[in-house]
């Protein structure tokens, strides 16, 4: 494709872009009234707005939107850090990977979600159960694409380095670890998405901090639009772990070339 | 015998490279038994000399190249280098294969260091090397560019410029151009071919291509089917090692080349392979 003929197509892109949210926000706007649904089942935007400012005010939105971001990143790093350092231990020596691999798979098997009541009575309503199960959650996506992106480097890179002599951790930080750039960010892309679900189950099973609490406070009152307000945020910070993610990626993996198809996502 | 590469006839003829009585064998796909895939062979490279192996796929060229770069242990027999029996990689021995190897996250400058860098040598001294290479290859202007802006022909150029950079005694070469087109294929072989005189390096090149053969070398082995063994020596005598562009016009090439088929049996094992092409 021609780059007139690409910035065309974004420029078309970004137009429909803009025209789906704006139909959308006047879908939200005015289409429960215009079907008869209640506003305690879908409350409008005006009130979702309304709501926003109010909790911002009087019921520390920004507090809580801090607690979930703090937790997300904790969660987060720890668990890319954990992820990628066990992928490249078990990628580096297949015996570990044959004996844990059962293990692994069931633990991934194992609906991490799952864990979160076990860890708040373990560490009671404290940030701490909520960070775990992100850690959790992000680990196994990165781990598999690092021991993935390991167990695939071309041999004869790796005998072209010996050939000069390279030592074990020479191959490793100037081959094996550079390789599995690309699918260790794959991974922390996904990774990125799912602490922030980690911690939000984390945040509904037990505690009165971070937006999940604000989510079942909300609940319990029938608060609709506070629901929404919290939903609203929560996929807020999604998105911008996610945008981190993409920024970092770009920035490393500087030298690839550039796609024309999907690097928006 | 010696009047083909007797550049300095006062100088005594070094061994660089010599294989004695290798066979290597590998656990077949029971894992009970073993194959062999090479069979007692000898043969020694002279300083300076460039030798061509050739034979049917799967006879053990490419095991024979390992083992002359320390990658593999031999079942039986040794490879040696300047006198010295190889038990791993050294510092004497390169190698370049049909995939350029270039690293995508490292610059032409830095692919080009690659070698140098592993072996410790000091960044100034590695990047005047790298870039006295470059410019010798006429990238100079690439250095700073990542391997994916490059052509296959100057990729696999960055990866001799690579190759040559750790300065060599012995060049391993299995097949390097057979991944290009046929003109860029040219160039690259008479670049080589320029390179392996003026520096005087001794080189192993593995090759399909019989004109490539008898183009660049000194002498050509012809490989058995496997087990692989060297059945024939075939000595090139022609001028201009330097230029297989030139060399390739002169009427003798096809003489040499018809001879080489006539050794690997190509009509004979056309006729025998049920699947082999076109009638």
């Amino acid at each position: 494709m021609s780059s007139d003929a690409r910035s065309a197509a974004m420029r078309k892109g970004t137009l429909a872009s803009v025209s789906l949210l704006v139909i959308f926000l006047a879908a939200w706007q005015w289409g429960p009234d215009l079907l008869g649904i209640p506003t305690f089942i879908v409350p409008p935007l005006s009130m979702v707005a309304r709501e926003f400012v109010h909790a911002w005010q009087f019921d520390h939105l920004l507090f809580h939107t801090a607690v979930t971001v703090g937790e997300v990143l904790a969660g987060f790093i720890l668990g890319s850090l954990l992820g990628a350092v066990i992928g490249y231990l078990l990628g580096m020596s297949p015996t570990a990977e044959f004996a844990l691999s059962p293990y692994i798979l069931a633990l991934q098997i194992a609906p991490k979600v799952a864990f979160a009541p076990l860890f708040i009575l373990w560490m009671g309503f404290t940030v701490y159960p909520k960070i775990l199960v992100a850690i959790l959650i992000v680990f196994f996506p990165v781990m598999v694409n690092v021991l993935t992106a390991v167990r695939g480097v071309d041999p004869d890179l790796i005998n072209l380095a010996r050939s000069f002599k390279a030592t074990r951790a020479q191959i490793f930080w100037k081959v094996e670890f550079p390789t599995s750039m690309p699918p260790m960010f794959a991974g922390l892309r996904i990774g990125s998405t799912l602490a922030v679900v980690g911690v939000v189950v984390g945040e509904l099973v037990g505690g009165n901090q971070g937006l999940g609490y604000l989510l079942s406070f909300g609940e319990g009152q029938a608060d609709t639009p506070m629901v929404f307000v919290s939903i609203v945020m929560l996929t807020l910070v999604g998105g911008i772990a996610y945008l981190g993610v993409i920024i970092a990626e770009r920035h490393v993996l500087h030298y690839l070339p550039t796609r024309s198809d999907g690097q928006n996502l | 015998m010696a009047s083909v590469a007797a550049s300095s006839p006062l100088a005594v003829p070094v061994t660089r490279l010599e294989y004695r009585n290798v066979t290597m064998r590998f656990a077949d796909r029971s894992g009970r038994g073993a194959l062999t895939a090479i069979r007692n062979v000898s043969f020694s490279i002279r300083d300076g000399e460039v030798v061509s192996l050739i034979g049917p796929s799967g006879c053990g060229k490419s095991t024979l190249l390992n083992i002359g770069s320390g990658l593999t242990a031999p079942s039986e027999g040794a490879a040696f280098v300047d006198g010295e029996r190889v038990a791993g990689p050294n510092a004497q021995v390169a190698f370049m294969l049909q995939k350029d190897l270039l690293l995508p996250w490292r610059t032409i400058l830095e692919n080009v260091m690659f070698g140098v860098e592993i072996q410790g040598v000091p960044l100034a001294e590695r990047r005047q090397r790298a870039q006295r290479l470059l410019s010798s290859f006429n990238l100079a202007e690439f250095s700073g560019h990542y391997p994916h802006h490059l052509s296959g022909g100057m990729r696999q150029r960055v990866a001799l410029a690579r190759t040559l950079a750790v300065d060599p005694h012995v060049l391993l070469l299995d097949e390097p151009f057979s991944a290009v087109d046929a003109q860029t294929r040219m160039v690259l072989q008479r670049d080589l071919a320029r390179t392996l005189k003026q520096a005087g390096k001794t080189a192993l090149l593995i090759t399909h291509d019989l004109s490539e053969a008898v183009t660049l070398s000194d002498r050509v082995l012809v490989m058995s089917q496997r087990p692989g063994t060297v059945i024939d020596e075939i000595v090139i005598d022609l001028p201009q090692r330097d230029d297989p562009i030139a060399r390739r016009h002169l009427p003798k090439v096809n003489d040499y080349v018809e001879r080489l088929m006539d050794r690997l049996d190509i009509v004979h094992a056309g006729l025998e392979q049920p699947a082999g092409g076109a009638p």
